[in-house]
């Protein structure tokens, strides 16, 4: 049952935690939906039993718990092929075009675990396609890309995925792409060779690289419309000419500014295509 | 579009539908608050609830959609697959974080971040179902001074879930089918 008492946290008293982390590292949550971020302070205020001043007490003296904090406040929930016919239209609409170049490079930003990364190099293998492809994943919270790094998954998950990965079109079967060991579901290593993962702060990190195909799904519902319009700059400006760009499902670029650059490829799973 | 001012929202899961479709049926054309619905549903299916609701009932239900202004006089439901939160500058905001109670969207996420914002301008029902969502939102309700109405169990298809309410506090009001409907007929 839910305690409503002093240690239930208040917008106000949010705002001065937000305002405290900027301050002192390099974290700035600012930009983020208050209230689902409230929810995540909450719960690791239950979870650590800390009131406001001790929360902020360890955010300022304590060793690493800004890092720890930011790991615990990220949502990083994630599926391998998760809304599996986005996937059926990235191969559809968006490969054929792609299949064109030399040389292609992919980011997922925002790539929590690794999961989107490795249904795109699934995806991109079936085309024939991987071969000629590089893909970064980065996210802002450094324990879930050393999940990613790692490439292990817990197998009872993986009944729902392989379900994900037959509705996407897949070609063969899900556990041709991993090795189970126990309790885990290992993706091979060849899938994992053109890949690279690394941290990266969309909110205050800058363009890295160029590339031909940007996912970055389900991170925009974290930001206010502003973010979410600077962060949709920064990625547009991270896109080569004709590049693509695809948000989550509930992400989209109309009635925004932006959208003027874009040629709308699929509405239903919110993919664009740059074209100036 | 008007922002509204007072909210008014609807939890429901196993057995709540078929009573939702009579409290939209009794709704005048226009009212000032606007309604937001928690169905549970199967994420993979019945995604287009809203356009076969619109067509049926001769009115647009809208599916709520991130940072999207809060309308007086519409009716939103959840989006499959997605928390639905309200934030306090009074627009919806999407979030796929753990389920809670088994349920994304969940009825409890919904009504404790529209009773921090709303306050005694929320009112939440809480309908049929077959598990125990919905309680721990309609205290966030009460405690910050809105309306938490729960149906009377034995109207209810499904009365776990209204049952388990009024478990929780015995200061819910308890609503009949016909109260229910009264309640959305004389909406102003
Ligand atoms: C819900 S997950 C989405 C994972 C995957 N893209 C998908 O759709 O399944 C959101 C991710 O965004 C990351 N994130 C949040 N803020 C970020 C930021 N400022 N920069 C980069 N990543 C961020 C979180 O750490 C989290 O892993």
């Amino acid at each position: 049952m839910v305690k409503l008492n002093s240690a239930h946290i208040t917008f106000q008293e949010l705002e001065t935690v937000v305002e405290l982390l900027s301050h002192i590292s390099g974290f700035d949550l600012s930009g983020y939906s208050k209230s689902s971020l409230k929810r995540r302070v909450q719960r690791l205020m239950d979870l650590e039993k800390l009131n406001l001043h001790e929360l902020k007490d360890a955010i300022i003296n304590l060793e690493g718990f800004q890092t720890y904090f930011m790991d615990q406040v990220t949502v990083n929930v994630t599926e391998i092929f998760r809304d599996p016919n986005y996937y059926a239209a990235v191969r559809d609409l968006v490969f054929p075009y792609l299949e064109t170049f030399p040389q292609l490079k992919f980011w997922s930003a925002g790539c929590s675990t690794g999961e989107e990364v490795y249904s795109l190099t699934i995806l991109l293998t079936e085309a024939g396609l991987y071969n000629r492809s590089f893909i970064y994943g980065t996210d802002i919270n450094l324990s879930v890309i050393e999940t990613a790094k790692k490439a292990i998954y817990p197998i009872r998950k993986m009944k729902q995925y392989s379900e994900n990965y037959l509705i996407s079109g897949g070609k063969n079967s899900l556990s041709d792409y991993y090795t189970a060991m126990y309790e885990s579901a290992i993706i091979h290593s060849d899938l994992r060779r053109n890949i690279f993962f690394s941290q990266h702060n969309l909110v205050t990190d800058s363009v890295f690289n160029e590339f031909n195909f940007i996912s970055c799904r389900n991170v925009l519902i974290y930001f206010d419309l502003e973010l979410q319009n600077r962060v949709i700059k920064l990625l547009y400006e991270s896109l080569c000419e004709f590049g693509f760009l695809c948000l989550g499902a509930k992400e989209t670029l109309f009635n925004r500014e932006m959208m003027a650059n874009f040629k709308l490829i699929n509405q239903t799973y919110n993919i664009y295509q740059k074209i100036k | 579009m008007v922002k509204a001012k007072k909210i008014i929202l609807i939890g429901g899961s196993a057995g709540a539908y078929e009573l939702m479709i009579e409290i939209f049926n009794a709704l005048p054309k226009m009212f000032k608050a606007a309604i937001v619905v928690i169905l549970h549903r199967n994420e993979r299916f019945s995604t287009q609830i809203e356009e076969t609701l619109s067509q049926q009932l001769g009115r647009e239900i809208h599916q709520a959609a991130d940072k999207e202004e809060i309308s007086g006089g519409n009716i939103y439901f959840a989006p499959p697959g997605y928390h639905l939160l309200i934030e306090p500058n009074y627009v919806f905001s999407l979030d796929v974080s753990e389920r809670v109670q088994f349920s994304r969207p969940s009825i409890d996420v919904l009504f404790e971040t529209a009773a921090e914002v709303y306050r005694n301008k929320c009112t939440a029902f809480l309908l049929s179902g077959a598990n125990k969502d919905g309680s721990d939102g309609l205290q966030f309700v009460h405690a910050l001074g809105g309306n938490a109405i729960v149906q009377l169990p034995e109207n209810a298809r499904m009365s776990f879930m209204p049952k388990h309410a009024i478990h929780s506090n015995e200061k819910f009001e308890i609503y009949s089918n016909t109260q229910i409907i009264m309640f959305f007929k004389s909406l102003k």
